[in-house]
């Protein structure tokens, strides 16, 4: 895979085509799988890593999913690749840190990633733009019976599929949205939602930050049981309950557009202007400024900007994909100044057609 | 409003069963309908010490020495201790779900509120697995639905519940 084409284009994920998709960045099913007879990979030798590799490899290429699937051998890329791997949302940090054999399969669109050699054999997700978790599920699936046609997992009657972490154990499921909340945040009504959800067993994480603080007002609503309940009533759950955050969001919005429109249009043309002119700007400015961007599109407050173009600016102007653009290690006040070209010619310059 | 039987709080359930030839009239509150339908579930497996009447000085040193939590030994396949486990929080092999399973259980149903899985099996599961799945799967909707204050969907639930026990034959109870 030439990860250096990639900086030009991005996941179909980002398009935003899916269902509710002004508020619903993406949805996202992962599973966990392992083989029976091996130890997980943070107990396996180096040369039983390499084992589990060939042998997970073998199997992804065989299946029919696997056969679009273009394979990456993690161990192989110096650090910046990774992190850029990372950046699109195609591996996960734990994966790039790891050590030993590993690698990825991902498809051509980017939806499909299937991880060896990560904390548990095998972790597969799907990804989707908008609101379309039934569709996650049904290709997740798939893939996975595919995959178990020919492997033995390790799965036990009482405790389902085994991880190497307890908290994935039963279903090894992770069912999880994506979502831009900026009217909630704004008129600070989100910590409701929060307490909603994790009454009801979801959890709540914020995009990009390390913390608790989400950047860019994008939050990741996801299921924390895995055991004890079936893949669909863990679906269900969340699919329930997302209908009535994103008519919470919207009725915030037009509150907001009613009572403060030119506040509103004032903040929003503001952030556009800001992000057109820059000269240098941090990441966590850029998210700020794009989420209130974003908005006002959705808003009718911005008529000349597309939501695709924006979704991508979000994973385009992180450290390793401005780095892989310019082909340079760059440091921090190099990158922001990087940064405030970049999205100065892609606001600017209309985007190019592909 | 009726009152429970069981307590002095407002019935939500009124079943009407036949225990013992005789029919009875049940109105429960909200809490004594949970324990009641419960009690359907807990009559898995009986108790150990009446299954071994007999033989009661044989089994006697092995099982109960070993619960002393700081001396769980290591698992044969990987190595690893209970405690490693607990350092690092990730285990060392799938064999570790029965070499630590008297520990892992409470920190199981810490996380997950559950101990038993439902969802899905390998479709190489043995066949011998899916009566057992079935069951699992009853007694997971029943919890839904006693959840939910669906009382009459869960007095049917369990009424299935019981016919398929009873068509295991396994363990029998008095
Ligand atoms: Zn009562
Ligand atoms: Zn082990």
């Amino acid at each position: 895979m030439d990860l250096d084409a990639l900086t030009h284009t991005s996941g179909e994920w980002l398009r935003a085509t899916g269902p509710d998709s002004d508020i619903v960045m993406s949805s996202r099913i992962r599973l966990a799988r392992n083989l029976a007879d091996y130890p997980f990979p943070n107990r396996a030798s180096d040369a039983v890593r390499a084992d589990i590799e060939q042998l997970l490899r073998g199997e992804i290429a065989k299946s029919p999913a696997g056969k679009k699937l273009q394979y990456v051998q993690i161990d192989a890329l110096e650090t910046l690749d990774r992190q850029f791997l990372v950046e699109r949302q195609l591996i996960s940090r734990e994966l790039s840190e790891n050590h030993g054999q590993r690698g990825v399969g991902i498809s051509p669109e980017e939806n499909v990633s299937l991880m060896v050699n990560e904390e548990d054999h095998l972790r597969m997700q799907v990804l989707r733009s908008g609101f379309a978790l039934e569709e996650c599920w049904r290709d997740i699936d798939a893939i996975d019976d595919a995959i178990e046609s020919s492997v033995t997992y390790a799965f036990s009657e009482q405790f389902g599929y085994l991880t190497a972490c307890p908290t994935n154990v039963g279903t090894g499921i992770r069912v999880s949205v994506l979502l831009h909340l900026p009217g909630l945040v704004m008129t600070k009504e989100i910590q409701k939602v929060f307490q909603a959800l994790q009454k009801i067993g979801l959890a709540v994480r914020g995009l990009y930050g390390e913390g608790s603080q989400a950047m860019g007002d994008f939050y990741q609503i996801s299921n924390q049981a895995t055991l004890g309940k079936g893949e669909e009533q863990i679906i269900k759950t969340i699919k329930d309950v997302i209908p009535n955050i994103l008519a919470y969001e919207r009725k915030v919005r037009t509150t907001l557009v009613q009572e403060n429109r030119q506040n509103l249009h004032d903040q929003v043309s503001r952030a556009l202007g800001n992000l057109k002119h820059a000269r240098q700007i941090s990441s966590e400015e850029t998210m700020h400024l794009l989420s209130s961007v974003r908005m006002g599109i959705n808003l009718g407050l911005i008529h000349d900007l597309e939501i695709p173009t924006l979704n991508e600016l979000f994973i385009h102007t992180q450290p390793a994909h401005l780095q892989k653009l310019r082909h340079e290690r760059m440091e921090t006040a190099e990158r922001n100044a990087a940064r405030a070209d970049y999205i100065r010619q892609r606001l600017t310059v209309p985007p190019s057609t592909n | 409003m009726k009152k429970c039987g069981r307590c002095a709080k407002p019935a939500v359930l009124h079943i009407t069963e036949i225990r013992h030839g005789e029919v009875q009239a049940l109105h429960l509150c909200e809490s004594c309908a949970k324990e009641y339908l419960n009690e359907s579930e807990a009559g898995g497996p009986p108790p150990d010490d009446d299954a071994d009447l007999g033989t009661g000085e044989i089994g006697e040193s092995s099982e109960a020495g070993d619960s002393d939590d700081s001396v769980v030994p290591a698992c044969p396949q990987c190595g690893i201790t209970f405690k490693e486990f607990r350092k690092q929080g990730r285990l060392g092999c799938p064999h570790d779900y029965t070499a630590f399973q008297d520990e892992l259980l409470p920190l199981l149903e810490n996380i997950h509120g559950e101990t038993q899985h439902v969802g899905k099996v390998p479709k190489r599961a043995p066949k011998a697995s899916q009566h057992q799945f079935r069951l699992i799967r009853l007694r997971n909707q029943l919890k839904a639905a006693v959840d939910e204050e669906m009382y009459e969907e869960a007095a049917r639930l369990r009424d299935e519940i019981q016919g398929l026990e009873a068509e295991a034959g396994s363990g029998n109870s008095p």
